[in-house]
């Protein structure tokens, strides 16, 4: 099914892989990240937005690398969106600097977007053209050449599953196919960079699965990406690195799962019972190596180390699971509980 | 903004609007030929010659400006705002490489077309109440489409401020509705008392019907210079005054 679409991706990025540290992110004023000039996609240095009084975004600095996949995740008004439109020159900056494939943004904004495809968050698909003339329409604005484009739309449509709908109004589309649209839209320019704001907002997970499948597929050839989600299983899925902001600044930075068993642990064990029953559950596991969280009537033990000699002490409990700590664990530990309401 | 990169945005509104053509032309084309019919067949039988015109032969130019200013202004208030809030059709465009002077400009050339269309129509419609048009009429198509420049700045202006679709009565009612009125369509300009001649002249519909007339039937009797440089100063205002609200309200 996928043949075609697969030749077509396959010159888009480069032909070397990268492992390691990819990303460098601080709040901090004077590390701004070095590396070499050809190999850094973006390079954001002391980045500010203030809106009147209220600092959205407080002097953050980051770096992307070729063929990575960087999740932004940040509670909401965390400064994840403020950040990408300050990329895309949507919102001005009030300090710092951006530079886009070592162009200085926004001065050469035309050039950087001309290789940037844009996923928004969204739907600002064109209603009343069909799925082929939406690409065709957005593939005008890129001043595409005609005889590129056929080729190109009809590469999009199959690797997005789309082909057969290719005359149908945009209305008469579900969720998952517009989204569908929009990333095929995205990759119209054949983009160096790919940003990706909630991709899979709103979508049932056979949908969102699909979405996976063919980001995945874009990956393994090295296709650059920016990715913010609220879905952090996505993000895990996807993200060699992730950075966590909230009120503005960048939390942390680094490898998923490092991060994980560095600031998480290893595993986490929930527990459900009485207080009294959680008070005595929480005494034993003093003898583990683990901290632990009360949240209402539930204890919440992540692990250090291997604890599996308490499992007989909790098999007395009422309920409980044993599971690998995640990217929500540490993300609920590093923003908070609290809601986010703006 | 990068030379004619504005066009992709007018075939991109070119395309939506092929197919909705028919509810379009009705909407723009309706009144002023009911207006044509109403008063200058229904009224004019009985009347007195008006500056040695039938009265349906005075008021038949002036209705095609009139045709231009409505399918323009509605074009940028209602549809560019559609566009603007509904659609995001704005946000993305300017993911693109087209930045929001090339958006500005494709709007405002969009708007116009579409009001030029209008009035060519209501002009090509006139032989069928007896109206022939002198040779002249052609030299009035770049005055109907740089009426339509403006009605389409000021449109995009009010979209640039609006809070929501009802902020577009204001417009209507304050503005194109008076201008529609009193711009010298229904009664001759020259005649009216001076102070009240003075403020019906400056108004920006008035010269452009008075260009209407004289380019319609050929009649060169007044000035047309200032009529066409006050109009095209007026215009390139209004654009530039588009660009600049409509800027600040995208780009935060």
């Amino acid at each position: 099914m996928l043949s075609s679409a697969g030749q077509f991706f396959l010159r888009e990025g480069p032909s070397i892989g990268y492992s390691g540290a990819m990303i460098q992110a601080t709040s901090q004023q004077d590390s701004a990240p070095v590396f070499p000039a050809s190999q850094t996609v973006v390079s954001v240095t002391g980045l500010t937005k203030r809106f009147g009084g209220r600092l959205a975004v407080d002097n953050i600095s980051f770096a992307i690398q070729r063929g990575q996949c960087v999740g932004f995740l940040g509670p909401n008004g965390a400064g994840k969106t403020t950040c990408i439109n300050m990329l895309l020159g949507l919102v001005e900056k009030s300090a710092g600097e951006i530079r886009i494939f070592d162009l200085e943004a926004p001065r050469f904004h035309r050039q950087i977007k001309a290789r940037i495809g844009v996923v928004p968050q969204a739907d600002s698909l064109d209603p009343d053209l069909s799925v082929e003339e939406n690409l065709r329409t957005y593939a005008g604005y890129f001043r595409i050449p005609r005889r590129l484009v056929r080729a190109r739309v009809e590469e999009l449509l199959h690797f997005f599953a789309l082909h057969n709908r290719r005359d149908e109004i945009i209305e008469h589309l579900s969720g998952g196919q517009r989204r569908r649209l929009l990333l095929a839209r995205a990759l119209i320019n054949e983009p160096h960079l790919l940003i990706l704001d909630e991709p899979t907002i709103g979508l049932d997970p056979q949908a969102r699965h699909l979405i996976w499948e063919r980001l995945a597929i874009l990956q393994a050839q090295g296709t650059t990406m920016l990715l913010t989600s609220h879905y952090l299983e996505e993000v895990s899925r996807l993200s060699q690195q992730v950075l966590i902001l909230d009120h503005g600044q960048v939390v942390v930075q680094g490898e998923p799962q490092q991060l994980i068993t560095d600031m998480v642990g290893l595993e986490v064990f929930e527990v459900d019972g009485t207080a009294a029953e959680l008070d005595a559950l929480a005494a034993s596991f003093k003898e583990c190596n683990a901290t632990q969280e009360r949240v209402g009537d539930k204890l919440y033990v992540y692990a250090r180390e291997d604890c599996s000699r308490l499992v007989k002490v909790l098999g007395e409990a009422g309920s409980w699971v044993r599971r690998p700590a995640n990217l929500e664990d540490l993300f609920i530990q590093l923003t908070g509980r609290s809601l986010r309401e703006s | 903004m990068n030379g004619f990169s504005f066009w992709t945005i007018w075939l991109r509104n070119g395309r939506v609007w092929k197919k909705h053509i028919l509810a379009t032309l009705i909407g723009n084309l309706g009144q002023p030929l009911l207006f044509l019919l109403a008063m200058g067949y229904g009224l004019g039988r009985d009347m007195a010659a008006v500056e040695g015109l039938t009265y349906l032969q005075f008021i038949a130019p002036g209705l095609a400006a009139s045709a231009v200013m409505y399918s323009a202004a509605l074009e940028t208030t209602y549809g560019s705002y559609t566009r603007l809030t509904v659609q995001k059709t704005y946000e993305a465009i300017l993911m693109t490489p087209l930045g929001v002077a090339d958006l500005v400009l494709g709007e405002i050339v969009w708007g116009a077309s579409k009001g030029m269309l209008a009035g060519v129509i209501m002009l090509a419609a006139l032989p069928l109440f007896g109206v022939i048009p002198s040779p002249w009429v052609v030299a009035l198509l770049p005055v109907l489409f740089l009426s339509g420049m403006f009605f389409s700045a000021c449109g995009l202006i009010m979209t640039a401020l609006a809070k929501n679709y009802d902020f577009f009565n204001y417009f209507t009612s304050l503005v194109i509705t008076p201008l529609f009125l009193f711009s010298g369509i229904f009664f001759p300009v020259q005649t009216m008392a001076p102070p009240v001649r003075g403020i019906l002249e400056i108004l920006p519909l008035t010269p452009i019907v008075s260009l209407s007339r004289i380019l319609c039937y050929g009649r060169f009797g007044e000035p047309i210079l200032m009529k066409i440089v006050g109009s095209l100063l007026a215009t390139g205002c209004a654009v530039w005054l588009a660009g600049y609200l409509l800027r600040r309200r995208l780009i935060q």
